[in-house]
């Protein structure tokens, strides 16, 4: 077995060091009626071509976003990775280490994670970023208990706006503590009036934007109106690309911003793994979960970095932690620095008004369909259409003509009959005007 | 002994502040020169804005650097880190094994990297197939019937696993506000019991390192709705009386939940299922060698009993006719009515999964039964070659780990925290310290089954060397170690006393 160095007269001599004569005799705990005779019923060891073969055949039976025209977000969006990224985070010393516990020969990831944290603080507007959570649905469940925290109130209200899968985990992770969660209805034909719902009892106010229907939302007036009375406003991102181009929540008074990274630097992987961003103000860092990493010096006085704040974390506070949560997305948080390192301020901001670009003109075409109305008054690079029947089918029929063509609200918001007809349509930068016209021609012949 | 930097006791002042090989590396933030960028993006078509008035007016100070700069800079950062590729990596409880590179390979093919979440279930049969094989796999070797696939990480798996106990509990109408949790347990158990609503009750270790039959059973009753225990225990100690722990536990209505962050011990040895827990979180990034990635991402799929089963988090992969169908949503035709919701977002870590799935079969099932004993063997050699010279917490034979304390540091002047640092000199990642808690300045030795004699060898030759130091007194060395790393002992309590979580600097204006 090629991943085990032990010869036969290895394993002999060091039973013998051990002074057993069988390895079974150090499995004596084991309650012996447990203990297995022989290896389970399962196929035996295969070399790396043969693994190979078998897990390239299974992938062989999916259809790559890249292989079609693929109009596919809510919540996960296909963007082009500089090769250099993939090189990066494949470096034994970044992909083959554990959380930098040990900070003498940790630096590397140390100061790719205080860069990282300074990323995300610098898109979000906001003063202070953890160093990532497991994806933005966590992250949005965790805005809220640190909300909840901070006011010691027992409400959120959350806009209908929000992705389903981000109110669904935040629903699950407060629904054994004193605490309401408040689901404003999906409708992408109205603005939910927020302000009004904010009582004595709301801890906070969750907006997505953009939300998922793709609307901007210009983020003052809650803030303001959540601040009068006393609750955080929890700003939620879920394509990070759009802050090259629109105002950042942290700009519009938000307290906590918190979203996916994805988009940047990561593929897609079928849904995971991604990396939640959280990120919020100095004055609540206390009160912040997840990893964090600092700036220090050494004995010689170099600066470098450590994981600090661990007063706030499960392995001191125990219970009283802020935040079950230990790991974090470490390699896909290198991924997002790099992309974001090669991007900088001029290519954030290109990337961002091409994918404007993109879904503008690809937004035009598709009015000027029969039958397809697009809902929007606003969007960075996603926007609802309406077509003139069950968005679903309409998908599965594109898929015979090589199109991807979005997301059927109805996936998402099943329980809602008047939103079957709506269909979450994304366009990036790595669209090209081939796919947009195959997608035009597709639908045009399907509806 | 030679030391880099130095001569004749002198520091060796370099004047580009690089040593040799260890070049110091600026932020990227300090690298920044405005305009520059490292990607080449066709001209954006002009049209007319939809941004319904949000357009961004500041700029966001993020820095232009050229690709040959990034590729540098993340190298260079690279270079500063211990890595399980480099050396030995003896983690306790962290089960630093190799990360074979075909895994790497797989997860990147298009047929799962390139897939998106929401594609329709016909276009990613697939991947739904490596789902429900890995899930098979995960139910075989553990001798459950059932599995929730989706949580992100071990925390998550018993954040998702609690939840179903509440869950099933409150389902028959049976509040209960108390989980038991061992001193030895890991931090984050009592965490997710709080998240869950549980008050938490600690069970003390008996002398031997195993939790104490006798004072769990009077901690049970009928108040109690868990027990959260880890077996292999974070002591490196299969739970022996273990059955018998499950009968009691079961008798007072309660539910077992087993951290199975150290099934890497006894995958192929033995079968959880049939030791009478009700649910355990698998970590495929300890157990499965999907790689920690610096400190993750992570995923923990956890495995549940019978009464547990329907309450499991949502989505989950059902066999329909012939194909695959992906449940997301509660559903009396499903059997999914009584899941307790949703963890995160989409599907589960795929990555993740085709990462184990592909170290699964390489390994197969007598490759799997040969890694546990080899973990074990390679755990209870080192323990065997120390604990003449260090000080064994518990009597052996361990699991794939040996516990040893700072007995054998008293009066010596030199700390676990100092002893630690000098195996960094010596070429080693330190072992875990300062847990479990269950023992003074605990030093947790995981080798793992990746490791040779040879390399074993090394190791103990290297802790010997350095138990013999101590007790000669040297402890300036100690107490000055690392001296040889890339950079010496950080202070932390600056750190966390005035915390400094973002670079500062003046934001220049990008010019295009």
């Amino acid at each position: 077995m090629r991943y085990l160095p032990h010869t036969p007269a290895d394993r002999q001599a060091m039973l013998a060091a051990i002074g057993v004569d069988r390895i079974d005799e150090l499995f004596v705990d084991v309650p012996a009626q447990a203990l297995l005779p022989k290896a389970l019923d399962l196929p035996n060891h295969a070399g790396e071509m043969a693994v190979e073969q078998n897990l390239a055949a299974l992938a062989a039976r999916n259809v790559p976003a890249g292989a079609a025209a693929c109009f596919l977000g809510a919540g996960a969006y296909r963007h082009y990775v500089p090769a250099a990224v993939d090189h990066l985070i494949q470096r034994s010393e970044f992909l083959t280490a554990y959380t930098p516990y040990q900070p003498e020969v940790s630096q590397g990831t140390l100061q790719y994670l205080f860069e990282f944290q300074t990323q995300v603080a610098l898109l979000t507007g906001m003063e202070v970023a953890n160093a990532s959570m497991y994806d933005g649905a966590s992250a949005c469940a965790e805005a809220v208990l640190m909300a909840h925290r901070v006011t010691k109130r027992n409400k959120a209200v959350l806009c209908g706006g929000l992705h389903p899968h981000y109110a669904d985990a935040t629903a699950t992770v407060t629904q054994f503590i004193n605490f309401d969660v408040d689901r404003r209805p999906a409708d992408p034909s109205v603005a939910d009036d927020l302000a009004a719902l904010i009582d004595d009892d709301t801890a906070c106010v969750v907006v997505q934007t953009p939300d998922l229907f793709g609307r901007l939302h210009d983020l003052r007036p809650l803030a303001e109106a959540a601040h009068a009375k006393g609750a955080l406003l929890v700003a939620v991102v879920t394509e990070f690309v759009s802050l090259g181009a629109v105002t950042s929540p942290g700009e519009m008074g938000a307290d906590i911003v918190v979203g996916e990274g994805q988009s940047i630097g990561n593929a897609l992987n079928f849904g995971g793994p991604y990396l939640g961003l959280f990120a919020t103000r100095q004055k609540f860092v206390r009160q912040m979960p997840g990893r964090v990493c600092g700036e220090t010096v050494d004995v010689e006085g170099r600066r470098g970095y450590v994981l600090t704040l661990s007063t706030r974390e499960q392995h001191i506070r125990r219970e009283k932690a802020t935040s079950n949560i230990c790991t974090n997305s470490g390699l896909c948080c290198l991924a997002f620095c790099a992309h974001l390192a090669l991007l900088g301020e001029v290519g954030l901001r290109r990337l961002a008004q091409l994918n404007h670009g993109r879904a503008v003109e690809l937004a035009e075409q598709l009015t000027a369909l029969d039958g397809v109305d697009v809902l929007n008054d606003s969007f960075f690079n996603e926007f609802t259409l309406r077509l003139p029947r069950p968005a679903a089918e309409v998908v599965s029929d594109l898929v015979g003509h090589g199109v991807l063509a979005g997301v059927p609200v109805s996936r998402l918001h099943p329980d809602d009959p008047g939103l079957d007809n709506l269909l979450l349509v994304a366009a990036t930068e790595t669209n090209s005007d081939e796919d947009v016209a195959v997608f035009i021609d597709a639908l045009r012949e399907v509806l | 002994m030679a030391k880099p930097g130095m001569n004749n006791g002198q520091t060796i002042e370099t004047s580009s502040g690089h040593r040799g090989l260890d070049l110091a590396e600026p932020l990227i933030f300090e690298l920044d020169a405005p305009g520059r960028c490292g990607v080449d993006l066709p001209e954006p078509s002009q049209v007319s804005s939809r941004l319904g008035g949000l357009e961004r007016q500041a700029p966001i100070g993020l820095p232009g650097l050229s690709e040959p700069q990034v590729v540098r800079h993340f190298v260079r950062l690279s270079r500063n880190n211990f890595a399980i590729d480099a050396g030995l990596y003896p983690l306790g409880s962290c089960t630093m094994k190799h990360n074979p590179r075909l895994n790497e390979k797989l997860a990147r093919l298009p047929g799962f990297a390139d897939l998106h979440p929401m594609q329709p279930v016909e276009t990613v049969q697939g991947a739904l197939e490596l789902i429900d094989t890995l899930a098979d796999w995960l139910l075989t070797l553990t001798g459950m019937p059932a599995v929730a696939m989706s949580p992100a990480a071990g925390a998550h798996g018993e954040l998702c696993g609690l939840m179903c106990i509440r869950a099933a509990l409150e389902a028959r109408g049976d509040a209960r506000e108390v989980v038991l949790v061992p001193t030895s347990a890991h931090g984050t158990n009592p965490a997710t019991a709080a998240i869950c609503g549980y008050r938490i009750e600690e069970i003390p270790a008996d002398d031997r390192g195993r939790v104490d039959l006798s004072a769990l059973k009077e901690k049970l009753g009928p108040h109690v709705a868990a027990i959260m225990l880890t077996n292999p225990s974070t002591c490196g100690l299969f739970e022996n009386q273990i059955v018998e722990i499950a009968q009691a536990v079961h008798d007072a209505g309660a539910y077992f939940y087993c951290d199975g962050a150290n099934f890497n011990a006894i995958v192929g040895k033995v079968r959880p299922g049939d030791l009478g827990i009700d649910c355990m979180h698998l970590n495929l990034h300890k157990t499965f060698s999907t790689p920690h990635g610096g400190g993750g991402p992570g995923s923990g799929p956890v495995v549940l009993a019978e009464a547990l089963a329907p309450f499991a988090p949502l989505p989950m992969v059902r066999r329909d006719g012939d194909g695959l169908a992906l449940v997301e949503q509660k559903s009396e035709a499903e059997g999914t009515a009584a899941s307790f919701g949703r963890l995160k977002g989409f599907h589960g870590q795929m990555g993740m999964f085709v990462r184990a799935l592909a170290f699964m079969l390489s390994h197969g099932a007598d490759g799997l039964r040969q890694a546990s004993e080899d973990a074990v063997l390679n755990a209870n050699y080192v323990l065997a070659r120390l604990q003449d010279l260090l000080s064994l917490s518990f009597p052996g034979p361990c699991m794939h780990e040996a516990l040893f304390d700072d007995g054998f540091l008293k009066d010596t002047g030199v700390s676990t925290l100092d002893f630690a640092k000098a195996m960094i000199d010596e070429g080693f990642h330190p072992m875990t310290m300062y847990f479990p808690l269950v023992v003074s300045g605990a030093m947790l030795i995981e080798p793992t089954e990746s490791e040779s004699k040879d390399s074993l060898d090394q190791f103990i030759a290297s802790m010997r060397h350095l138990a013999e130091r101590a007790r000669r007194g040297d402890v300036d060395y100690f107490a000055g170690a690392p001296h040889l790393a890339p950079y010496r002992r950080l202070d932390e309590t600056r750190a966390a006393r005035h915390p400094v979580l973002r670079w500062r600097g003046d934001v220049k204006e990008a010019a295009e």
